[in-house]
């Protein structure tokens, strides 16, 4: 091959890959690696491609109950899992973090972008979207800047997409100050028949791109930005350019992309992500075990000067690549120009066993696909115990402090509402959602399907995690888990997103081993399969790594959605109920981090057979019509969680805790496994059956009062507090921080 | 007035709803024609025929993307071609959210959709109040009626110069306000207008998201699509219009 050119000695080290690395590059292709060549390796071989510090780690979550429910799991665009009835969900969610705090607006936009054409990959129409997102301090001074970008890009995109936004959660810790977090999910269906599969087979098809034009953005996002940590001045060392995204243009392919689907006219899709082109074309003809041919020619740019090393790398945004069978091309390109998406065949599936690539005539890369694809590195990284956060024993409020104490934790960053970033999502368009952020879980109508419904949750309590890995891990499971029971939804199956900072020190290391073995336990003891995920290293500023955190979302299904049960009071004179048991668990709380500023000790326990019972207690409460609201409890304890179901629709409660021994823990402790649910006079004597059937303990603490003028949250002998008070607490504070989204003073 | 297309009694009322490339509520459109009773007919952007409907909605969404400036390209598609050249025949025309702006972009309704004053995309369950009962499409609702309607738009604030905001306050022509908040800075509070006849209206709020009460925040928006049912059937039984 002569016409092959080699790159600078050295280059592989600029561009993320070591020595050894390197070595086994050459030993595979039996020479030194092009220019092009190395560039696919580098992007291909990176932390964000390869998986090659967790891989190991993940393996544990290939066997666990329920994986007969997957008609496709772990390694694809995304798990699919079957509900029935000739149906299939499909969702995951994506870190895109080191790109939003370049870029904020961009970077979540594209974040959103990308998990949406993994979904559209596996044969689904999405239908929703949700994000995870994590900040410094809300005071920061860089808050001020990447939190309003972020909110407005992951807005910006799903809005635009035609994807209802159904939840999320947003949090606040100095860790993050440096490396604001952005996980989207997005969650698609499809008829089970419809999977697609991402391999290239059939020598002799047509490869086709779809969609954007291929340009100069986020080449190296990849091996550079998703893999490398920023320096202290917040700046990356090499300087790696963000992706711009193009919602208009990811809607029109998503609407060619189906019809192609429906129409049967494509063999194997793939989506165009993290590495590009070259992520695809070998992830495509590796699967299938066969070759391609592709001529970079024949790719649409933006800019006819880039080299071949940028094409194949580029992460231009609202790219697809399908196999079509020859005598199917013409309809192909056809069904795209009614769409107004651009169409090119750019290469064509051999059986020769090479990916093959030329350029300007001449042939500048020739390996084995499955060296990109499958055969990179994998590291068994060294795992070190982090020495546990020490606890203290923090000075208490009287319980004539509480009402104000609720005043302010309800006003915290960390547990005010979320209005001022849930406004900016559009929850409405596609016309099925019926519950959203702040209730529990996303509720969805699956329209078509005889009333049937799902729910998702997405929960990452870091503190938990930084005090326990493994149980905060279990207690992030069990969040979601919980959130989606609530919801009257019964849960189906797992999927994860995995935020640490770098695999290279084996503290941070030790922490995601036991985050994930953690998960898996979690998961083989709530019968729950994980479809897929994802993994997010290298989140630290300096040398400090984030807080480890999972952020964990569980999909749960309705025989009939017009039974969920939503979080807020809705009836004056419901009984209201406490159901679980509460210890006094304070460490990594909400209280211990807004009246202190401390994060040390032991997280609450864990009990997940307790939670097994609490949820089939609240789902079946819904199957039985016995619920009018539902809420669980989790961050700042009961009194918040008592304070939200107020809010909600504007309800007031009357509570009596006295034979509940001291108030301040009744009331702020985070003692997992526990909800509170509003039951109607009528179904009282039948749910407190229920319970007792589970052995799970129920006390009726109060009732719903009014709604409208004079409601308010009253706890006997405690606190009195209006809910005009409990709102402005609760409403004012990101608004104040943030800017008014609603001005009247224009 | 002159009267509006003939439907005959015991025949469906044909409504039809553009997609455009970048449409993201037609679908929603269509279902909630359906709701009210009528036969949902899906017509194309790129086609001129406009199927023998009774009536059309233009649907909320960025119809080619609207970079440049909301529906500003849309207007001259061939399917609003034609729908412009129906509407002056007397076509009645629902334009909800892009759609208003794309009636406005085409000169169907006066005024403009900009930016929110907030100038952040906003979605919440809205108020408003009926102020004028008597167009084509609010003839269900009484005049004062507070409804509660979704607003998700980031381009949404109504302005136009004085003497139109004069002249369409003293026609009447303002067909709902917002009440309880502003969501976007819109002159006069104006979350819709209509045409001088009252056959095309722009509402910036999606009536077609609050028409069943387990998706959305109750059915007050059913009535923008039965009030073209019941109007086209007085104008068979030859009530005037």
């Amino acid at each position: 091959m002569t016409e092959l050119v080699h790159p600078p000695v050295g280059l592989h080290r600029e561009l993320g890959l070591t020595d050894d690395e390197y070595g086994r590059i050459v030993s595979t292709l039996g020479r030194e690696p092009t220019g092009p060549e190395l560039a696919m390796y580098s992007v291909m071989w990176s932390e964000h491609c390869s998986y090659k510090s967790s891989r190991i780690h993940l393996k544990q979550f290939g066997d666990l109950p329920g994986s007969e429910r997957l008609l496709a799991g772990i390694g694809e665009n995304a798990g699919v899992v079957d509900v029935g009835g000739g149906l299939a969900v499909t969702f995951k969610v994506e870190s895109h973090n080191h790109p939003s705090y370049v870029e904020p607006y961009q970077g979540a936009a594209t974040g959103v972008g990308g998990i949406i054409r993994d979904i559209l990959a596996m044969g689904a129409r999405p239908i929703a979207v949700m994000d995870s997102l994590r900040f410094g301090d809300a005071g920061a001074a860089d808050t001020a800047r990447v939190m309003p970008g972020i909110v407005a890009g992951v807005g910006g995109y799903g809005n635009c997409m035609g994807l209802p936004n159904i939840g999320g959660e947003v949090g606040f810790d100095p860790s993050y100050a440096g490396n604001p977090l952005v996980n989207a999910l997005c969650i698609g269906i499809l008829p089970a028949a419809r999977l697609q599969t991402s391999a290239a087979t059939g020598a002799g098809n047509a490869v086709v791109l779809l969609g954007a034009k291929t340009g100069r953005d986020g080449i190296g996002g990849v091996s550079v930005l998703a893999s490398a940590t920023f320096d202290e001045t917040g700046a990356p060392a090499r300087r790696p350019s963000v992706q711009v995204g193009d919602p208009f243009t990811e809607k029109i392919v998503t609407e060619c992309v189906l019809e192609l689907y429906e129409r049967e006219l494509v063999i194997g899709v793939q989506d165009l992500g993290g590495a590009g082109l070259s992520c695809a074309v070998s992830e495509t003809a590796a699967k299938a075990g066969t070759g391609m041919d592709v001529d970079l020619d024949r790719v649409p740019l933006r800019e006819p000067s880039m080299a071949p090393e940028e094409v194949l790398v580029s992460e231009s945004q609202e790219r697809m690549l399908a196999i079509v069978a020859p005598e199917q091309v013409t309809a192909v390109l056809d069904l795209a120009a009614r769409w107004g998406v651009l169409a090119s065949v750019i290469g064509t599936v051999t059986d020769t066993g090479r990916l093959v690539i030329r350029w300007h005539g001449g042939v500048v890369v020739d390996v084995p696909p499955e060296s990109l694809a499958d055969d990179g590195p994998v590291y068994t990284r060294p795992l070190s115990p982090r020495a546990p956060l020490p606890g203290a024993e923090l000075p208490r409020p009287s319980a004539d402090e509480l009402g104000e104490l609720l005043l302010r934790m309800i006003a915290d960053p960390q547990l005010c509402s979320r209005r001022w970033v849930t406004e900016q999502y559009d929850r409405y368009v596609l016309g099925n959602t019926v519950l959203a952020t702040p209730d529990d879980a996303g509720v969805l109508r699956l329209e078509g399907a005889g009333g049937r419904g799902i729910a998702l949750a997405l929960d990452g309590p870091a503190r938990y995690c930084a005090l326990d890995p493994y149980t905060g891990a279990q207690l992030a499971l069990a969040e979601a888990y919980r959130n989606v029971a609530a919801s009257g939804a019964l849960p189906y199956a797992v999927t994860d997103c995995l935020n640490f900072g770098s695999p290279e020190e084996p503290e941070v290391m030790w922490a995601f081993a036991e985050t994930c073995r953690g998960l898996a336990d979690g998961c083989r003891a709530l019968g729950l399969p994980v479809t897929g995920g994802n993994v997010s290293f290298y989140n630290a500023t300096g040398g400090t790594a984030i807080l480890p955190t999972p952020v964990i979302g569980v999909m749960g299904l309705f025989d009939d959605v017009e039974r969920r049960t939503p979080s807020g009071f809705l009836a004056e004179g419901d009984a209201v109920y406490l159901l679980g048991d509460t210890a006094d668990e304070f460490d990594g709380s909400a209280w211990s981090w807004i009246a202190h500023r401390h994060l040390g000790g032991t997280p609450p326990a864990i009990d997940l057979q307790r939670e097994s019972v609490l949820a089939a207690v609240l789902v079946a409460g819904s199957r039985e019509g016995l619920l009018t609201s539902a809420h669980d409890v989790s961050d700042g304890g009961l009194a918040i969680t008592l304070a939200e179901m107020c809010l909600r629709f504007g309800f007031g409660a009357r509570v009596d805790m006295r034979e509940s021994g001291d108030p301040f823990v009744a009331l702020f402790s985070e003692s997992a496994a526990r909800a509170v649910v509003a039951v109607p006079a009528l179904h009282e004597e039948r749910f407190i059956e229920l319970c007792a059937s589970g052995e799970l303990p129920c006390r009726r603490i109060g009732v719903v009062t009014n709604d409208g003028d004079g409601a308010g949250l009253d706890v006997a002998d405690v606190l009195a507090l209006p809910l005009d008070q409990l709102r402005d607490a609760h409403e004012g504070t990101l608004p104040a921080l943030l800017g008014d989204l609603a001005p009247t003073d224009f | 007035m002159t009267s509006p297309s003939p439907v005959r009694i015991g025949t469906a009322v044909r409504i039809g709803v553009v997609t455009f490339p970048g449409s993201l509520d037609d679908r929603d459109a269509l279902r909630a024609v359906a709701l009210a009773g009528a036969e949902p007919v899906p017509l194309w952007h790129a086609d001129r025929d406009l199927a023998g409907v009774n009536a059309v909605v233009l649907p909320g969404g960025f119809s080619y993307g609207d970079y440049l400036r909301a529906g500003a390209i849309a207007r001259f598609s061939p399917m609003v071609g034609s729908l412009v050249e129906a509407a002056h025949d007397g076509l009645p025309v629902l334009g909800i959210c892009n759609g208003f702006q794309v009636l406005c972009e085409a000169g169907l309704l006066p005024g403009a959709l900009t930016r929110n004053a907030g100038l952040r995309f906003v979605c919440r369950d809205q108020q408003l109040r009926v102020e004028n009962a008597g167009t084509f499409w609010s003839r269900s609702y009484r005049q004062g009626d507070t409804l509660v309607i979704p607003v998700k738009h980031g381009d949404g604030r109504y302005v136009a110069d004085p003497t139109t905001i004069s002249e369409l306050e003293a026609e009447q022509r303002v067909v709902m306000r917002y009440v309880g908040g502003n969501p976007n800075g819109s002159l006069d509070d104006i979350a819709g207008v209509c045409s001088a006849d009252g056959r095309v209206v722009g509402l910036m709020p999606h009536p077609e998201h609050a028409v069943e009460t387990l998706t959305g925040p109750g059915e007050d928006g059913l009535g923008m699509f039965s009030s073209l049912l019941a109007t086209l059937a007085f104008a068979e039984a030859g009530v005037s219009g």
